[in-house]
Formats: C-alpha cells, structure tokens, sequence
C-alpha cells in the first residue's frame, strides 16, 4: 500500500515538474476542465485530475486541492458544480470554486462531498507541498521548503530544482539548496552523495542535523563525512552556545548597570551608601504594577506609563529622604548608612501592608515576549532584548545630563572637590538633593525592567541591593564609565561560571573574587584621581 | 605589639580602680544568680521564672556577647563590620556539629555515625571537616579558631590594603552574603536549608533540662562578664588609647608611627572570636543553627542594638542588645506587622537624635570617667571634601 502511494506520488510530481517546466499558464481551459472532472466518482479519475490541476500553473490550484484535502470541497447533485463550503447548523453557505461566485446557503442533501481516500490524500499532500512552493507568499515558500528539508522524498528532487531555480528569496533559496542537498545524500553515486554532505556541512538547522544523524549511524564513506559534518556542527553549536551565554551575561550586567548606577551617582557625589537603594527598585516594580491595574485594557502600553511615573516616585522618595534625613547626617557615612537601611525596613514593610506579602503579577506585555531565533543553536529572548536596549538608553541619557546639563556640571564639580564648590557658588545641597532623586529615579526606573524578568514582591529589592553595592564597589565611585564596566564584568563573569559550577557558587566565586580584588584596588577600577579622592 | 612604656599599670589595679566596670560585672552577676534561683521557685510563686524563659533571657545575655563585640571594633577602632553575625554563626555552626556528633546513633535514622541530613542525602561517610568535634575540647578550641581565623585573613587582606569605611562595610556584608549562599547548599555537608538541630545532650546531660538550661544561662552570663572585662581592661589600656586614635583619625595614628593595620587586625579577631563563643552559647539554647543567622539583616540588627546603647561605652552595647530584643520579643508576638516599622524607625530616629545611644544621655560625670565617647561630628566641609571615610 505505501509503496502504491509512493508510486503515485512521484508520478504526479514528475507530471507536476513537466508540466511546470512547460509555459506556466496552459491554458485555464484545463484547470477549469480539470476541476469538473473531481465530481466524477472514480478514483483514479480524480487522481488524474488533482494531477492535471497541479500541474496547471492555474493560481487557483493550491486552494481547490487545500479545500479537497480538508473536505469542504463539494458538488452540487444537481449541476455538478465544483463549490466550496462552510457549513452553518445544518444547511451550507456555498461559493463557486472557479469564479468564486456566492451560490446562496442550501439544505445537505443538496450537495455531496468530493470523497477522497488515502491514495488520494498522499497524492494531495505531496502536489499542495509542491504547489506551495510556487506560492506568491515568500513565508509560505519558506514553510513548504523546511517542510521538503525536514520530510526529504527522493521523489521531490525534479520540483526542487525546478523551484530552485525560479526562487529569488535569498533565505528560500538557501532553505531550497539545504533540502536539495538533504535529498541529493540519500541518491546518486557515493561521490555525488559525499558532495552533497559536504554542502549541508556546518549547516545550523536543526532539520540538517537530523540528516546527517541518520546518516551518520552507517559504515560506509558518506558515514564517516556525515560524522565529520556533524563534528564542524557540534563546533559551530559550542560557538553559538558561548554567544548565547554572552547574551545571558550582557543582558544580567544590563540588569546590574540599571540597579546600581543611580547607587553609584548617590555614592559619587555624597560620598553616603543609600541602603534603601534596594526599595526603590521595588518601588519601581511596584509601580508598574500599579499603573497596569490602572490601565488593564492598553498592557501593551503600560511600560511607557511605568517608566516615567516609577522615575516620578521614587525620585520624589529620594528627595524626601534627602531632605529629611541624609541631609542632617552629613560627615556621617556610617551613621547614613545606618539611617537609610532603617527606612529601607519601613518601605518593605509598608508594601508587605498596603499590598501583601505575596508576589504581585506583572504582566509581560505581548511585544516583549517570545524570542527571536537566529539558528538552531541560539535563541535570543525578545525581554532581555529589550532590557539591554533599554539600559543602554538610560545609561546613554544619564551620560548626556552629566555631560551637558547644568545640573550635571554642577554634580562633577562636587564629585569632586565639594569644598571647592560651594565657594564657587554651586548650591551644594540643592545639587545633593537633585543627585539623591534623579539617583532614585533611576533605581526606579530599572525596577520597571526588573518587573519584567523577577517576582515583584516585598523582597525584591533585597535580591539585588548586594549586588549592586558589589557593581559599584568594583568599578568605582564618580565615573559612571566604571559602573558600566562593572556591571558587564560582573554579570557575563556571572554567566560563564555558572555552567561549571551551579548559580549558587558561581555568586559565591564572584563575591570572594571581588572582595579580593577591592584589596588590590580599593577605590574600585575606575578611582577618581587626585585630592580630592584620598579621604 | 602594644609597645608601652609609661603609665602602664598592673590589670589587677586598673580592675579595682574601675568602678563603672565593677558595676557592670556585679550587675551581670546578680543576674547570673537571681535568674537561676527565681527558676526554682514553685511555679505558682509570682516571682517563678519559667525554664523558657531562662533560656530566652540566655539568648539575650549572647546578644549582649556578640554586641560587645561589635561596640569593641565599631566603638572604639570605627570598622564598622556588617558581616558579624558571620562570625556569630560560624562559632555556633562549629558547636552545632559537636551537638550533631553527640546525638550519636539516636537519629531519626538510627545511623551509628552519620547526622541525620547527611543519611538522608545518601553521603556514605563522615566529611573530613567533621572529624574531632567529637571532643568537647577540640569543639572549644575551634569555637574561637574558626571565625578568628576568617576575621584574620579578612582583616588581613582588607586592612593591609587601607580599606576603611563604607567600603569595608560592604565588603564584609558581601562576605557574610556568601558565606549565606554557601551554607545553603546542601553540598556544604552543614545541612544546608534545615541547618543542625535536634540536639540531644551536651557534655552528656540532656539539654531539655531545666539544670542544663540553667547552666548554660549561667555560662553565658559568665561568658559576657568575661568578655565585657576583657574589653575594658583592652579599651583603658594604652591600646585602647591608639585604637581610639585610629577611630578618630587614621591617617594621624599613622603618620605618628602606630601600624594602624596590626591594631585594627588585633581588636577585628578578637571580637570575631568573642562573636564566636557568643554564637556557641546560643545554639544549644535555642536547639538549632542554621543559614539563616548569616543573613545580612541579622549583622545590621547586631549594629543597631549598639547604636541603640550607644557606641563607646561596651555597657551601652549589652544594654542595646539586652532592650531591642526584648521589645523585639514582645512586638513580633503582639503586633508582628509593626516589629519592622519599629526596628526601621529605631534606626532612623537613633542616627537622628541619639548619635551617641542611650547611654549618651546619662550625665556628664560618668561619660567622663570610661572611654572617651564617639567624637562629635566634624565640621561639615571637611569631611564633605573627604568624600566616603569616617
């Protein structure tokens, strides 16, 4: 039986193939003749039929076999006019299937379906995989192409080259050249065989791989090439996975660089750690939850709502707490300290009340997720994406405030010499306060980011707030330069020591490591030189 | 490595002139004493204290050790570590594994050798690291090696390389961060997640009762009097005098000749090991240590409660410690959604308005007669310019 429908499948792609090779539009006389014939109850009738549409050129051949093949293709008993379907309760809505006329809904026993039996359906899959080759739609060429790569029939050899040939998609056409040299391993003398592996070698589809595998599993020479194949493959896979932990590693940094740069600023330019730094990344995250309980009908757009009210909130907290209480503590550092992990107590504690306990949902909006996959071997998220996008943008603006703003020059200035400074005119403390805030404002803004990739809770920003002490401890205070370095380092380092060692100890080696490394630099990598830095 | 040439004087002497001292010690006794016997009392009695209670007030007493030792480095030298309860954990990890080696073959599995987590994971034999803590005196030993030897190669590596400040805060909050995740693992062979509990007796006696408990508070107590002397006798010594030196201003005691690093390294393991023997007074009394107590939060609570007494005075920190947990006990019973707001405010307000704790508002004459106290604050320019050093 399979072999039978093996046999009528290739004869109706070698007809198919002819027939293509032939001037493609062969009159529509015989489509349409071709199509009537369908109503006729023998088998063999119809087979010769589907044949003669497909190899028709007629535009309208994939959708007649597609609705055959799906069986809402039917006859009219009365005319035996070819119609397409769709059954509404118990009567059917019908069209003309050639001219695509509305015939009006009739009762069921006004029609009757064109039957088919599994002969037939081979023959129609193997001439609508053929026919969507053809199609104008460069997608669906695609689809059909990794279709032929994945289910490789030797009998499909003709119709691939034909399509090949007239293909001018450049990714269809390397779709094609794959699935022809998947057929062309499996043909032909072993030289040609060899060829043919040899053209798959190094390939990145996971389809090519399942080729070659089987190929692989023989004795003869095409073996040993495939296996050598498969080898340059396992090497490309090491490449693309380093990549990808790369990527994990740069977009972890990215997540650290959002924590810890407003960290660093308050650091910088105070000279005072804001313990409650942490919260005010939660507090961020906790805004983007807000926001989208306040706009559940337009998600998709709640991050750009998020992203400046979290940078509103948590810059006016920041200024609060400067006002209040870091200013009088000035001189202090420790005492500081002391102070801000006090309110940092109070802020979870207030969101463990006025919220809960438990995590809070933050809803992913659409157009973050999913990923796009770049071959078989790496796979890039779309959320982490557009975190790293996302924290080079923020990083890029806060470069330019500092660089080109007033407040900005003013804040070197007490970066460096705050002395200095003030006897220069700069107001000191109106320049602390605004540092304080657009320091918040940012750890708000990456708690935004945060919420889309962790659990938005009470704890939130615990998880963080040593890692990002550790970000600024390594790249050193007053240059946010070392705060980018930092935090890359610190995350693809990360990254690349946990496939050997666990997420636990791999965080365990980055701590010791840089409570090692801060004895051989102890104001960081990028230490603010002169005077003002010796304390 | 105290060279001292004048006005050195017999400890005996400084002990009897001390009066605030003496005080202190008599005060520690009397509680040594009176806990005990009140728990003898009849239960029906009105003064009864119940056995819970003895051993939550011996909880209390190592809180008090474990103060003592933060007030001896942040008091008087200004290293303010954030990683003590580090050192707390690690003295009572390494009594944890003495009472882990004495319950012996009583486990739930019944296995002659090995602890019950380690049975339950599938280990096969005793880690070498567990060998010797049979043994009272190797336990004891290791109770003050253990975290001294970390706080010495910490305190090494950190003070060699002049980091002071807020720097060394972080970093020793990232070593007791680590020492966390590394303790949670269950490869650690330290039970991981549940930690040692299920003690059974210690020294041979059962550790439910009432003796044992009320041995262990009298220990404790003695520990803490012991300890508080020993910090005294440190902080009026000339030593004392240079660590000030060094609290008040580093790069001076420096610039004078003092190898500021060997006093800082000197007074850092010494008040890691009386962490240490705080920590391992604590878990046979609470019957169980585990990862938890390296939690950062727990090392910053630690400073609190000798903000809260008042740094500089040793007597503020037991007093710190011995307050905020005992309002700590009753709010997270009574009202357990304030105690965090409480302990938050306790911070903020303490920085604020009380820099130098409760004790700062004792009178003058007192203050006068121990250490001098924590200096005021500087003028603001100077230490602006400073940028992150106290």
């Amino acid at each position: 039986m399979f072999f039978l429908t093996r046999i009528c499948l290739f004869l109706s792609v070698v007809v198919l193939a002819t027939g293509l090779a032939m001037s493609p539009g062969a009159s529509a006389a015989s489509f349409e003749d071709a199509v009537a014939r369908l109503s006729e109850k023998s088998f063999s009738v119809k087979e010769q039929a589907i044949a003669d549409i497909t190899v028709s050129g007629d535009e309208r051949a994939l959708s007649v076999l597609t609705a055959l093949n799906d069986g809402t293709l039917y006859f009219r008993r009365d005319d035996k006019r070819i119609v397409f379907t769709v059954k509404q309760g118990r009567e059917f809505v019908l069209t003309d299937m050639l001219s695509g006329e509305a015939l009006g809904t009739v009762r069921r026993r006004a029609v009757r379906k064109v039957s088919i039996n599994n002969r037939l359906r081979a023959a129609l899959k193997g001439a609508i995989g053929s026919l969507r080759l053809f199609a104008d739609d460069p997608g669906t060429r695609l689809t059909a192409a990794r279709a032929m790569l994945s289910n490789p029939t030797a009998d499909a050899l003709p119709i691939l080259q034909r399509a090949l040939e007239r293909e001018e998609a450049e990714d269809v056409r390397s779709m094609l050249g794959l699935a022809l040299s998947a057929l062309k391993t499996e043909i032909g003398s072993e030289a040609e065989r060899i060829e043919a592996v040899q053209a798959l070698s190094g390939s990145m589809n996971p389809d090519v791989w399942q080729v070659l595998g089987r190929l692989a599993a023989g004795e003869d020479a095409v073996a040993a090439e495939a296996r050598s194949a498969l080898e340059i493959v396992e090497s490309r896979k090491r490449l693309f996975s380093l990549l990808e932990t790369l990527f994990f590693g740069i977009s972890l940094g990215a997540v650290l660089l959002l924590a810890a740069v407003g960290l660093a600023i308050t650091f910088g330019v105070m000279g005072v750690i804001n313990m409650a730094h942490g919260e005010m990344l939660m507090i961020g995250a906790y805004t983007t939850f807000v926001v989208q309980q306040l706009m559940p009908n337009a998600i998709e757009y709640s991050l750009f709502v998020a992203i400046p009210a979290a940078f509103i909130v948590t810059g006016l907290i920041g200024i609060a707490m400067e006002r209040g209480i870091i200013r009088v503590l000035y001189g202090r550092p420790l005492e500081t300290l002391l102070a801000t992990f006090g309110i940092s107590l109070i802020l979870q504690q207030a969101v463990r009340t006025i919220f809960s306990p438990l995590n809070q949902p933050v809803i992913t909006p659409d157009w973050m997720s999913g990923f796009y996959e770049v071959n078989g071997a790496l796979s890039l998220t779309y959320n982490r994406m557009c975190i790293i996008v996302f924290c080079l943008v923020v990083f890029a603006v806060l470069v330019m405030i500092l660089r080109m703003t007033p407040l900005g020059l003013q804040m070197r200035a007490v970066t460096q010499n705050r002395a200095m400074a003030s006897s220069m005119g700069i107001n000191t403390g109106w320049v602390d306060a605004m540092t304080f805030g657009l320091g918040s404002g940012i750890a708000g803004i990456g708690g935004v980011a945060l919420s889309q990739l962790t659990n938005v809770g009470p704890n939130l920003g615990q998880a963080y707030i040593i890692d990002s002490f550790m970000v600024v401890v390594f790249g050193g205070v007053g240059n946010l330069w070392g705060t980018l370095v930092g935090a890359m380092t610190l995350g693809v380092v990360n990254k690349f020591l946990e496939p050997f060692t666990g997420a636990v100890v791999a965080k365990i080696l980055v701590l010791v490591f840089i409570i090692l490394f801060i004895q051989r630099r102890p104001r960081g990598l990028f230490a603010l030189k002169g005077r003002a830095a010796e304390a | 490595m105290v060279s001292v040439t004048t006005s050195r004087r017999p400890i005996v002497v400084a002990l009897v002139s001390d009066t605030t001292g003496q005080i202190v010690v008599a005060a520690i006794a009397l509680v040594a004493i009176l806990v005990p016997l009140l728990n003898q009392l009849p239960p029906d009695s009105a003064l009864h204290v119940p056995t819970y209670a003895v051993s939550l007030f011996g909880k209390y007493l190592c809180y008090a050790l474990l103060a003592l030792s933060v007030d001896l480095i942040w008091g008087y030298c200004g290293i303010l570590s954030l990683g003590h309860g580090a050192f707390f954990a690690l003295g009572g990890y390494v009594m944890g594994m003495h009472l882990m080696r004495q319950i012996g073959d009583r486990g739930v599995y019944g296995h002659p050798v090995l602890p019950d987590f380690m049975v339950f994971l599938n280990w096969s034999e005793l880690p070498w690291y567990w060998y010797g803590f049979d043994s009272f005196a190797f336990t004891l030993v290791m109770i003050v090696l253990v975290p001294g030897l970390l706080a010495f190669a910490f305190g090494w590596l950190a003070f060699r390389s002049r980091v002071t400040g807020v720097y060394l805060s972080i970093i020793t909050q990232a070593m007791t961060y680590a020492l966390m995740l590394a303790f949670f693992r269950n490869d650690m062979g330290f039970g991981g997640n549940n930690g040692l509990t299920d003690f059974k007796d210690i020294l041979g006696l059962d550790l439910r009762s009432g003796a044992v408990r009320n041995g262990l508070f009298v220990a404790s107590a003695v520990a803490l009097a012991a300890g508080f002397v020993l910090c005294r006798v440190i902080t009026r010594s000339r030593l004392g005098k240079v660590l000030i030196a060094v609290r008040d201003s580093e790069s001076r005691a420096r610039f004078l000749g003092y190898r500021v690093e060997a006093y800082k390294l000197f007074v850092f393991v010494l008040s890691a090991a009386l962490a240490g023997i705080a920590g391992a007074l604590y878990v046979p009394q609470v019957g169980i240590i585990n990862p938890g107590e390296f939690a950062p939060i727990n090392s910053i609570e630690i400073v609190i409660w000798v903000a809260v007494g008042g740094r500089g005075y040793l007597y503020g920190a037991i007093f710190g410690a011995v307050a905020v947990n005992l309002a700590k006990s009753y709010l997270t019973v009574a009202f357990p959604e304030i105690w965090l707001f409480f302990l938050g405010g306790l911070f903020v307000a303490t920085t604020l308005f009380l820099p130098r704790g409760v004790m700062g508002l004792l009178p003058e004459r007192q203050r006068s007669e121990s250490a001098p106290a924590v200096p005021p604050p500087l003028q603001p320019a100077a230490v602006r310019a400073g940028g992150g050093d106290d």
